[in-house]
């Protein structure tokens, strides 16, 4: 498995404004990485100078040996780099549209259809861009992107303004072109899309990237609360606050009391030992924990 | 397909489907012919040709029965007077007659109607003749200087030139931004594509798009109901529109490159080409105007390439005859291109 980007030591100022400040991380060949952070973190722009839209202040980037900048068409045949769901040709089909990008890296015009097909698109070729869902939109965004079956596969906020249902379907095509073998750089602000999708996420604010690693180990390495929860009613306060031990919190909203502990087996045995297992919720922490101990403040979407 | 050919289809697909574009850069001006062309030369038009005498014509009283049918005889003593009316295409012609001569006068602004009216007189001057040997009367004729056309003439170069200007400024800036805005260049820049064959599409596209402007154009103006008559070197027009498309589209692309949305660009676009059709004669001769105003029309490129237009199209100038205006249209798209580039931007940031 080779590295098939480095990125080192990025800057990139504008003004008074460090956008990119320090970045350094490389993927390996077949990853999946997330960029993860909230509005203004750096992540767009990182994105786009390693894409080659951008040029660094300082810091180098290599993507499969070679430099993205200044443009190199060859290497831009080997990278996909999806569109805003918007980004559309006016007035084309969905057809015309993946045809068009098609004939740009000289692809044939089949090979386009079979790509529309692979996101379920094949029934609305005829349908103009325009008028597609966002959901839609944004599978025939990310055909046209893969469409010359590039190496390494660019996606900036895909699953941004779709309706839950919209992601999960997104989500496993993403998984499908990750297990084709290629590459996956993704930027998003949703903490569950990182933790659902990436093998690694790079956690960034302020242009710095805080954290890097497996979301799973990122998790892990936070000595975070786990929070159980059970209906209101089942175990009054009082004797959830003696079972729970020093240390833990307890809180009823009127429909759950929730237990808040570091020490989550202790709890769950005592709750056993009770017989009151039935509906209980348990939730581990998440990334969202996470960029709150790193930051100090709640995560801002 | 290449880049080239798939971008190109692209634009034009998108164009034909732009209902707003379309009655923009066709229907618009052809509506504008209607109301130039059509309505305003109707007006006055008689069945029958109207001629001015000048002073007496004996030829003619003697013939007048017959000729009453198909001339309006109209009569005056002014030649001055006669002659100017024959200018503004009031009568097809003014006759008079010197001694054994009959002289006529006319336009060539209608060349149907005054080839009519000579071909009459040429009968009437050979039956005179058939009288009495040996043939004593003659005819000449002579084209008044026309620095008036009939409206249709006038007309059609005018609002060609117009209609070409519009659809090559409005087509790059809206692409431009449209474009940019939708971040499609960005995309395109990720594209191993040359930059050439992107712009190369569009120009291809505009140059398209404004020989369909002229073709429609020629064919609408030319029916019966409006009469266009075309010179021999009407087909000098070609080069001539591919010149305005250019330096049009490089206007546009100005426009695109300064405005921030789509909306934002036709305004810009209006703003530009609407006063400089006005000022350059597109829609009314500039003989008229003031002199100021004549010299200022000459910083607009619409005003070279509306006479060129008009030289080879109506007035039956030669083809090389049209080439300075040729170069100085080109002269203003290369100085306009140049600008564009330096206000040309790849993303809205």
């Amino acid at each position: 498995m080779g590295q098939t980007i480095i990125v080192n030591d990025l800057q990139k100022h504008y003004g008074q404004v460090r956008a990119v400040d320090g970045v350094s991380f490389s993927v390996e060949q077949g990853e999946f990485f997330g960029i993860l952070g909230p509005n203004g973190a750096g992540k767009t722009t990182t994105l786009e100078i390693i894409e080659g839209l951008r040029e660094a202040d300082s810091g180098t980037v290599e993507i499969l040996g070679m430099s993205p900048w200044p443009r190199n068409p060859k290497l831009l045949t080997r990278i996909g780099v999806q569109l805003q769901a918007t980004s559309f040709f006016e007035r084309l089909t969905a057809r015309e549209q993946i045809r068009t990008f098609a004939s740009l890296y000289g692809v044939a015009p089949k090979k386009a259809d079979e790509m529309l097909a692979q996101v379920g698109l094949e029934d609305k070729a005829d349908t103009p861009a325009e008028r597609l869902s966002g959901g839609q939109g944004q599978r025939l965004s990310i055909a046209c992107a893969l469409v010359h079956d590039p190496d390494i596969v660019f996606l900036d906020e895909p699953s941004a303004a779709l309706d839950p249902q919209a992601r999960r379907n997104l989500w496993d095509l993403l998984r499908q072109i990750n297990d084709s073998g290629r590459t996956v750089v993704l930027t998003t602000h949703y903490m569950d899309e990182a933790e659902s999708l990436c093998d690694r996420v790079a956690i960034m604010d302020n242009g710095a990237i805080l954290e890097l690693g497996p979301p799973a180990s990122l998790v892990r390495g936070l000595e975070a609360v786990t929070r159980i929860s059970l209906e209101t009613g089942t175990l009054s306060v009082e004797s959830a606050t003696e079972l729970a031990g020093p240390g833990a919190t307890v809180d009823d909203d009127g429909v759950s009391v929730t237990i808040g502990t570091d020490d989550p087996a202790r709890v769950l045995t005592a709750l056993a030992d009770r017989n009151l297992l039935t509906g209980i919720q348990v939730r581990g922490a998440t990334l969202e924990d996470v960029f709150l101990n790193l930051t100090g403040r709640e995560y801002r979407a | 397909m290449t880049a080239f050919t798939s971008l190109s289809r692209a634009m034009l697909l998108g164009w034909f489907r732009d209902k707003s574009a379309l009655f923009f850069s066709i229907l618009f001006p052809l509506m504008f012919l209607v109301l130039f062309g059509g309505i305003f030369s109707g007006m006055g038009t008689t069945s029958k040709l109207a001629v001015i005498q000048v002073g007496p014509a004996p030829l003619l009283e003697q013939s007048a029965a017959g000729l009453g049918d198909v001339l309006d005889i109209q009569k005056s003593q002014d030649a001055a007077a006669a002659r100017q009316k024959v200018k503004d295409g009031d009568v097809v012609a003014a006759i008079s007659q010197q001694g054994d001569a009959l002289q006529v006068s006319y336009s060539a602004a209608d060349q149907v109607r005054s080839g009519t009216v000579q071909g009459i007189l040429r009968q009437v001057v050979a039956q005179a003749n058939a009288v009495g040997v040996p043939q004593k009367f003659t005819m000449t004729a002579q084209q008044v200087e026309d620095d008036s056309l009939k409206a249709i003439q006038y007309t059609t170069p005018g609002l060609l030139s117009w209609a070409v200007a519009m659809g090559a400024t409005f087509g790059a800036s809206a692409t431009l931004v449209t474009w940019r805005e939708k971040r499609i260049l960005r995309r395109l820049r990720l594209a191993p594509v040359s930059l050439g064959s992107v712009v190369g599409a569009r120009i291809g596209v505009s140059v398209a798009i404004a020989m369909i402007q002229t073709a429609i154009f020629l064919v609408v103006a030319s029916l019966p109901f409006f009469g266009l008559q075309l010179s021999a070197y009407w087909w000098m027009s070609i080069p001539l529109v591919i010149a305005g498309t250019l330096t049009f589209m490089a206007i546009g692309l100005v426009a695109g490159g300064l405005a921030k949305s789509a909306e934002a660009a036709a305004g810009i676009s209006n703003l530009i080409v609407l006063p400089m059709a006005f000022l350059s004669g597109a829609f009314i001769p500039l003989e008229a105007a003031p002199s100021w105003l004549q010299a200022v029309s000459n910083v607009f490129p619409l005003k070279h390439l509306n006479q060129a237009l008009l030289d080879v199209m109506v007035r039956g100038q030669g083809p090389l005859s049209v080439l300075p205006e040729l170069g100085i249209v080109l002269g203003f798209g290369l100085v306009i291109g140049l600008i564009a580039m330096k206000v040309f931007r790849w993303d809205s940031v």
